[in-house]
């Protein structure tokens, strides 16, 4: 059985409140930091444990701590991203409803690193009742003294403050939710500036997610190399996986990242294999925006290697034959999925989601969502394929954020892998309507050529 | 001896010039001029954080700096990219540029209704320069195109929501131009919309602004709508004494009436400036001063660029500058089809008229 790191209190009855969580040790991780080290000694050590930003793009954490400008009297903030809006990802969810205390542990210690005497938490609005988890355990820190003025005596003040967004996905792009904190239009910043130069308010800022700040908590309490010593390669400590889709016990998992593939979706320890007894047709590995793979490729690199449930893993074969860790929403569809659908489905989120700020994503995603409409309905035409595959790469790279390229990348994927489900769908109208899968023999893993 | 101010070299499709350190490629662009310089759709010098949205302007950037040479992977916003000491850029001498810029005056295009015939800003219209430059033969999109009501927002301005292409600048004129700020974007992505706060006026001194710096013809003067074809009327640089605003102005004549009065623009379209300051003008002068007594005559406007007005109309018509046989490397460059050989237009010398072109010229010379 794998370490666990962030979820290995989680399930003991009560831990959401402060004295439960303070007698299984919680806290101590402020307690070492802010009595025994300084706040570069905290980044080093961030540094060394390899931590990478669990979000999405997967960016040292301990580097980009370190890129925070900190120019003389002005302040600097610390900002936990926690819009989880991404189809498939509900990992924060889970770790903020259940532990919510080793969220807030990590945030006291991450800003004393930062110089942040006020941090924010920016919550998906949908999430109403955690923000009441999350304020009711700011509060009993705060009651507790780890929070407010002088903190342990150590002359640091920190406060934490919670704020709703109000249901848009962009806001989880972190410019945008700056932007939104400060009470404007959610919409993406140019950059450069990048935050840690100019974010809230004009001044520096490190924008984090909720997984990557609650694995500061282990990080100091066992040492930066102790924590780089599990997983492996770039891929170190653990990281929250939450699985869905065609699997016969979904949830969110804490694996460490040297399990395969096949492992994590067939072991019983985490989501049991296949439901209902389908076979395995296709999954994508790391929320909505990611590359889909067809089986084969999902359980094996081109290579012919095994894939592992991590970062260099996944993206093995780039996205000719590979896909990425993303934020760890791992979606699977048996054999009775229609990709087809399932990318329409994609589409119409991002078109939806999609801010309207620059063209290409503005006008591109809703002209892919409707030609996929209309190949998902039987009414589509062989040239719709080649169109959808030259929008997308219109939109890819070309645009201010990459919500752009998260709308692009899906439908880019099941085209290249799943072609001749789309081309059923032409040939076949009327079966396309009928029935709600198109062809199902990626399920057998077959063989794939080097390259 | 005045201290020696350090200039950066910067090199756009095989033309090198020395700029400020703090320039974008695209004012660098600027300042060399021709086919170098990238379509700008919603940049807007005199607005503060416009730009970087509509990506028409995007460029390669082939070498980052001499310090760094290594290229950007991604094209960039040149509205929205300083240069670098030794930067070298690719605009029209690069495919994937022209791509992806093909591309996007297909997206802008996808919803844009193309009433052209019908509309106000047809003649000066951005996106139909940028189109006829820039764009593709036909369309790909077989849907039906996104559609708003007409609006009017306050007793002169009228919204044309479908015809937005939502590059923000009228936002930022409302936002930095006038005093009480009633209008935004509403909602997101396709179906995001320019919309005053319910439905409220825009009733201020500088709001007309926001008509002269509409790439499209989304915000329209509603004195002028449907008064004439902006190609028939005259227009002349005058100003007047004014205690709200600089007063200077070009007047839109047909004959001797004012049909509309405008800032002046130079030659990418924006509104020009004075001693360093923007040339905005009150709405007093463009919509209550109609009549040529009003004004000070000074002569006939230099006709920017972007009009068809341009094409062959009075003095002072601007020559755009010749940059292709540098961009070349002194080899010839494919002709686009000429419009003057297909159509009737140009045969007429509108120059030797005594007055205005109007309909009848061409009729009447009709072969
Ligand atoms: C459209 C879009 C949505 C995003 N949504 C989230 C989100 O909900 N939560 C999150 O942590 N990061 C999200 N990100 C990534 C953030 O921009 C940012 O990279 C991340 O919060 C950085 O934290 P990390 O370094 O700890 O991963 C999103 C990015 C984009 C482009
Ligand atoms: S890529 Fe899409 S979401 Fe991002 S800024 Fe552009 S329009 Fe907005
Ligand atoms: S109304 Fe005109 S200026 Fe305003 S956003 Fe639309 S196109 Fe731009
Ligand atoms: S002019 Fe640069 S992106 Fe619009």
């Amino acid at each position: 059985m794998g370490r666990k790191l962030l979820l290995d209190k989680a399930h003991i009855e009560n831990i959401r409140l402060y004295d439960v969580y303070r007698q299984h040790g919680g806290y101590r991780s402020v307690e070492k930091a802010l009595k025994s080290m300084s706040p570069d000694q905290v980044t080093e050590e961030v540094k060394k444990s390899g931590l990478r930003g669990r979000g999405g793009a997967g960016f040292p954490t301990g580097m980009k701590w370190s890129f925070l400008a900190k120019p003389e009297g002005i302040p600097r903030y610390l900002v936990v991203n926690a819009d989880e809006s991404e189809p498939g990802t509900f990992k924060d969810r889970y770790l903020m409803e259940s532990i919510p205390h080793l969220l807030i542990e990590g945030m006291i210690t991450a800003s004393f690193a930062l110089g942040s005497r006020t941090s924010f938490i920016y919550i998906r609005g949908e999430y109403a009742w955690i923000v009441d988890i999350l304020e009711q355990a700011i509060a009993e820190a705060k009651h507790n003294g780890w929070l407010g003025k002088n903190i342990l005596g150590s002359g640091f003040d920190c406060e934490i403050y919670v704020q709703r967004g109000a249901g848009a996905y962009i806001c989880g792009e972190e410019t945008a939710l700056l932007e939104s904190l400060e009470g404007k239009r959610g919409n993406p910043r140019i950059k450069p500036p990048f935050p840690a130069v100019k974010g809230l308010w004009d001044c520096p800022t490190v924008v984090n997610n909720v997984e990557t700040i609650s694995a500061v908590v282990p990080i100091i309490n066992e040492g930066g190399e102790e924590y780089a010593k599990i997983g492996m390669g770039k891929s170190t400590g653990t990281k929250l996986i939450s699985a869905c889709g065609n699997i016969r016990k979904p949830g969110v998992y804490e694996i460490d990242m040297t399990i395969s593939v096949e492992d994590f979706i067939y072991s019983d320890e985490y989501c049991g294999g296949i439901a209902n007894g389908k076979k395995l047709k296709a999954c994508i590995p790391g929320g909505s925006s990611v590359p889909i793979l067809p089986a084969n490729l999902l359980l094996k690199t081109a290579k012919g290697e095994t894939r592992l449930m991590n970062y260099e893993s996944l993206s093995d074969g780039g996205f000719a034959t590979g896909s990425m860790m993303g934020s760890g929403g791992f979606i699977v569809l048996d054999d009775s999925q229609c990709v087809v659908k399932h990318t329409y489905t994609l589409a119409r989120f991002y078109r939806h989601e999609s801010c309207g700020q620059c063209s290409p994503c503005r006008e591109g995603t809703g002209w892919m969502e409707k030609i996929l409409l209309n190949l998902e309905n039987g009414k589509g035409k062989m040239s719709d394929i080649d169109l959808l595959w030259d929008i997308q790469r219109k939109i890819e790279g070309n645009t201010i954020c990459p919500l752009g390229d998260a709308a692009a990348w899906p439908v880019a994927a099941a085209i290249r892998h799943f072609r001749d489900e789309f081309e059923w769908h032409v040939t076949n109208p009327e079966d396309a309507v009928r029935r709600n899968y198109g062809i199902g023999h990626y399920a057998d893993p077959v063989h794939v050529p080097v390259g | 001896m005045a201290e020696d101010k350090k200039l950066f070299k910067v090199t756009i499709d095989n033309i090198t010039i020395d700029v400020e350190p703090g320039t974008t490629i695209l004012h660098a662009a600027r300042q060399i001029g021709g086919d170098v310089t990238p379509p700008a759709m919603c940049y807007y010098s005199k607005l503060k954080g416009s730009g970087g949205k509509c990506r028409t302007c995007l460029v390669e950037v082939a070498a980052g700096s001499t310090a760094d040479p290594r290229p950007m992977p991604k094209l960039v916003a040149s509205c929205r990219t300083n240069v670098m000491d030794g930067m070298v850029v690719k605009n029209i001498t690069s495919d994937r540029v022209l791509d992806a810029r093909a591309g996007v005056v297909e997206f802008l295009l996808l919803n844009h209704p193309l009433d052209c015939p019908i509309c106000d800003q047809a003649g000066e219209c951005h996106l139909q320069d940028l189109s006829y430059e820039h764009g593709e033969e036909g369309t790909r999109f077989e849907f039906k195109k996104r559609t708003f009501e007409k609006e009017d927002i306050g007793p002169y301005i009228q919204l044309h929501m479908t015809r937005c292409i939502l590059c923000y600048r009228c936002t930022y004129v409302a936002d930095q131009l006038t005093d009480e700020r009633v209008h935004g974007i509403l909602d997101r992505g396709d179906h995001a919309e320019i919309s005053t706060y319910i439905s409220r006026a825009i009733d201020n001194d500088f709001s007309g602004n926001m008509i002269d710096v509409c790439p499209v013809g989304a915000l329209t003067d509603k004195t002028f709508r449907f008064k004439n074809r902006v190609w028939f009327t005259k227009p002349v640089e005058a100003h007047r004494d004014c205690d709200k605003c600089c007063g200077k102005v070009t007047l839109w004549q047909r004959g001797d009436e004012v049909l509309r009065v405008t800032a002046r623009k130079d030659e990418w379209g924006e509104v020009k400036s004075y001693e360093g300051k923007t040339g905005w003008i009150c709405n007093t002068c463009r919509f209550d001063k109609k009549q040529v007594s009003d004004w000070v005559i000074e002569g006939p406007a230099n006709v920017n660029r972007h009009s068809v007005i341009s094409q062959g109309h009075y003095v002072g018509v601007q020559q755009p500058k010749e940059t292709m046989p540098e961009v070349m490397g002194g080899r010839t460059p494919k002709l686009l089809m000429d419009i003057h050989e297909v159509s009737g237009v140009n045969r007429v010398d509108i120059s030797a008229l005594p007055g205005p072109a109007t309909s009848k010229t061409f009729t009447k010379n009709e072969q």
